[in-house]
């Protein structure tokens, strides 16, 4: 099987600082990868150099074998490529269907159109004639992730869509995350939650200043590994993480 | 009777400098880019139609319907190949660009058109008037005020009501994440600016029916538009008809008063506005 | 570890030397150019001094004004104004013409600091019609249509006799020699009293924001002084040098003293073309806007379409100016603004 989606050597640049070294990552089709890291290690870099939105970076990616390095943003988003940005960036301008409808600027034959989406998150059907700004935090984080989905994509990007809700929130978010995959998408979360990257994901990726530190399933990954791979400590023999 | 009289003509004058500035409020509002070159355009589309109706010997009514689709494509290929290329945090650049296009355009009119006043020639309907209640209102001036309400009305269900203006919103909401969304924000700014252009013809048909006009005449027609939009509010279309017309209130109340204060008193009063309200009268809520 | 702070580049010694030798030069013009050459060296330093007050605010300041033919204009017509009715001298007279210029800047900044950017620049626009359009009724200056400095007053400056009779040349050629000196005196002046600006503390924050639009505005609320202030000294020598351009005229009408394309397109398009932002810049602009204006002034308007067309490939290919191509090349930076931080640790002293 040819993976969905590769990285070779991937790095990024924000002027002359350079914020991801050579990445190498492989999703498979049908799979959920977890980036994870603290603030700062590049997840949200690496998600904006797959989506198109870095200026400037070099190496390789591709999806489904055809090389999408070069292409800007909109090229790479009618691929197929949605990305749910973190911070939401709803559109202020666009109330809730609005802000769906233009997630279908692009889209794909698939499962996804209005109604599915309200199926996936009811509230948002009450909402839809509301301004996108005027919802609470998780329900336009559900209007974010139903306008990626809009487009039908092969391939969702989540960036932090847990970050500052409620925890009862983020269940109710990542309760979504299966009905997604079974609908047919290919999903990489990047979470700074380890927990909840752990119990959703195939495959976990630890990054710290835009390097991958640690690869693997979450089953083969010891706590204390991860602990490391994530602060950039150095574990004790005993396992015992030095600060 | 008189002050009736003068505040109609000045509501109708109104809507001639409502259509001088919708495209600057529509361009404004979808990329915040102000065309120093607006006026000149105004102009430029005049001439092109004068062209039009001494070639083909048409009336300017199908001169608007062979001009607007080329002026659709001159604001296209001058958003795609210049103005796209110096939009960004910098608000000098868009100035600088405009600015001297504003002197081409008026030179190359001086150049090739000489600097004779001009008019669009349109039979009776100049002199034509109407009763309407207890005054006299001009047919062109009538036609082009509710000319005015129906681009504003058009522009409005474009932005509101149809899937390219929930881009144009989209795109001046936020152009990085619109083009996540697959929309490729410049592609949208070439047809805001083509619409704009389309808008700028009628404009000029109006402008060229009911006076003379010369190469020299864009840059005041650019601060008319410029005053009607910022006293409406940047951003709000139907703020611009009502900003366009206190301009042309405050024009006509000024001529009443003595002809030398017609323009002056516009001024002073788009003055007065914005030290009374610096957002304009019609804000967004969020900018 | 020690250092000092240098401004000093290796360029910028020798060309002091050879600055002051061109300011001589230029200073002993009236024995060596005829009376032609007179007036264009008197064009050439006015429209530079009118550039770099516009560079201090366009390029320094982030202030986009296309209104300053109001001070121009406004500058010119209070010199003139106080010639016919106060029965000041002209010379005396100059002065003035700025201090008008900066009452006008005050309420002008009040209103136009209002608005933002592209807004600021059409605003000010406005500000430049209003004062034309009340200087066109202002009958006692000749409205609408202008009127000419009196004869007495021409022949009345201050020094004119001393000038004939040294140079032994008639009235009107003893008159092209003194605005000339005072031209060269203002542009001297102008140059290097804005490099002294530059150098300040609030002059290098100046530079700093322009070089850094973020910056720019997480100052921003420091820079509003700073922009009244930016504003108000080039409001001043605007109105300066619009009466000085003006008592030369001899004549005045609104329309002249208010011109869009000669107050402020040509001031445009010689700071764009020779570079915004820098001293240096608009010293080039000036003598290539002379040089092409020499060479294509026959050719009527299609001279200004082209001035347009190059000032818009300048602004899109190389935004720096003719001088930012010239330092970029070679490193150059005659009048440099930027300290640098020499360090003395000889481990760090390497070439």
């Amino acid at each position: 099987m040819t993976a969905l989606l590769e990285t070779g050597g991937l790095s990024a640049f924000y002027g002359d600082f350079q914020a991801l070294f050579g990445i190498d990552l492989s999703l498979e089709p049908g799979d959920c990868m977890a980036i994870i890291g603290a603030n700062g290690a590049g997840k949200t870099t690496l998600m904006r150099a797959i989506a198109g939105t870095v200026v400037r970076r070099t190496g390789q990616v591709s999806l489904s074998q055809r090389d999408i390095g070069g292409l800007a943003a909109d090229q790479v988003a009618a691929l197929g490529v949605a990305m749910v940005p973190e911070g939401r960036k709803l559109f202020p301008s666009l109330n809730v269907e609005e802000n769906l409808l233009i997630g279908a600027t692009v889209a794909q034959k698939g499962p996804w159109a209005l109604a599915g989406i309200y199926d996936l998150f009811p509230v948002l059907r009450e909402k839809r004639h509301a301004p996108a700004t005027s919802l609470s935090g998780g329900q336009q984080q559900m209007v974010a992730i139903g306008r990626a989905l809009m487009g039908n994509p092969r391939l969702l990007l989540c960036d932090e869509i847990s970050l500052g809700l409620a925890p009862i929130v983020i269940k109710d978010i990542y309760a979504a995350l299966p009905k997604i995959r079974a609908a047919g998408a290919s999903v990489i979360v990047v979470e700074q939650d380890i927990g909840q990257a752990l119990k959703v994901a195939d495959h976990v990726h630890c990054m710290m200043e835009g390097r991958i530190t640690l690869s693997g399933r979450p089953a083969d990954l010891a706590r204390d590994a991860i602990h490391d791979a994530y602060f950039g400590t150095v574990s004790a023999g005993t396992g015992h993480a030095v600060h | 009777m008189l002050f009736i009289d003068t505040l109609v003509q000045g509501v109708l004058l109104g809507g001639l400098y409502a259509l001088f500035a919708a495209g600057l409020s529509l361009v404004f509002g979808i990329m915040r880019l102000v065309n120093l070159a607006h006026g000149d355009l105004i102009v430029l589309a005049a001439y092109l139609m004068l062209l039009v109706v001494t070639v083909l010997g048409v009336s300017p009514f199908v001169a608007l319907l062979i001009c607007a689709p080329a002026m659709f494509a001159l604001g296209w290929v001058l958003q795609r190949f210049v103005l796209n290329r110096v939009l960004g945090e910098d608000v000098l650049p868009p100035l600088l660009v405009t600015f001297g296009l504003s002197v081409v355009i008026q030179n190359s009119l001086l150049e090739t058109a000489s600097a004779d006043s001009r008019r669009l020639p349109a039979g009776d309907l100049v002199n034509a008037s109407l009763p309407l209640g207890p005054v006299n209102v001009g047919v062109m001036p009538l036609a082009t005020f509710l000319s005015a309400v129906a681009v504003i009305m058009a522009l409005q269900w474009i932005f509101f009501r149809t899937a390219l203006g929930r881009r144009f919103r989209a795109v001046s909401d936020d152009p990085v994440t619109a083009g996540l969304m697959g929309i490729r924000p410049k592609s949208i700014f070439a047809l805001a600016t083509g619409i704009a252009m389309i808008v700028v013809t009628i404009a000029a048909l109006y402008l060229g029916i009911r006076s003379n006009f010369d190469p020299a005449i864009g840059p005041a027609r650019l601060i008319y538009a410029f005053e009607a939009v910022i006293i409406g509010g940047l951003g709000s279309i139907w703020g611009t008809l009502a900003g366009g017309i206190i301009i042309g209130v405050a024009q006509t109340f000024g001529a009443a008063v003595n002809p030398e204060w017609q323009i002056l008193s516009g001024h002073l009063v788009f003055i007065l506005v914005l030290l009374l309200r610096p957002r304009g009268l019609f804000p967004r809520a969020y900018d | 570890m020690q250092g000092y702070v240098k401004t000093a580049t290796r360029a910028s010694r020798p060309f002091v030397l050879l600055l002051a030798l061109v300011v001589i030069a230029l200073a002993l013009a009236p024995l060596w150019a005829s009376r032609n050459t007179l007036q264009d060296l008197f064009f050439i330093l006015t429209m530079l001094s009118l550039a770099q007050f516009w560079n201090l605010l366009a390029g320094y300041g982030g202030l986009v004004s296309i209104g300053q033919q109001a001070f121009v204009g406004l500058g010119a017509y209070a010199m003139f104004g106080a010639v016919i009715l106060l029965g000041i001298g002209p010379i005396q007279a100059i002065l003035l013409g700025g201090i008008a210029a900066l009452a006008l800047a005050i309420p002008t900044a009040f209103f136009a600091f209002r608005l933002q950017g592209a807004y600021f620049a059409v605003g000010t626009w406005v500000v430049a019609e209003v004062v034309r359009l009340c200087v066109s009724m202002w009958q006692a200056v000749g409205g609408g249509s202008g009127t000419s400095l009196p004869r007495d007053a021409r022949d009345g400056l201050i020094g004119l006799d001393q000038i004939m009779a040294l140079f032994s040349v008639r009235g009107a050629e003893a008159r092209d020699i003194i605005l000339y000196w005072l031209a060269l005196c203002v542009t001297v002046a102008t140059v290097l009293g804005l490099y002294a600006f530059l150098r300040t503390r609030s002059g290098l924050a100046l530079s700093a924001v322009r070089d850094n639009i973020a910056a720019a505005r997480s100052v921003g609320v420091r820079a509003e002084g700073m922009r009244w202030r930016v504003f108000l000294i080039a409001a001043f020598g605007t109105g300066i040098i619009g009466a000085l351009i003006f008592l030369q005229n001899g004549r005045i009408s609104p329309d002249a003293a208010f011109s869009v394309t000669d107050w402020t397109a040509f001031v445009f398009f010689i700071v764009i073309i020779g570079g915004i932002g820098t001293i240096e810049g608009p010293i080039i602009g000036v003598l290539v806007l002379f040089a092409l204006q020499s060479a294509f002034a026959q050719f009527g308007a299609w001279y200004l379409v082209m001035l347009g067309l190059l000032a818009i490939g300048v602004t899109l290919f190389a935004p720096k100016g003719l001088w930012g191509l010239i330092s970029a090349r070679t490193g150059l930076s005659l009048f440099p603004v930027r300290r640098r931080l020499i360090l003395s640790d000889p481990s760090e002293d390497k070439p």
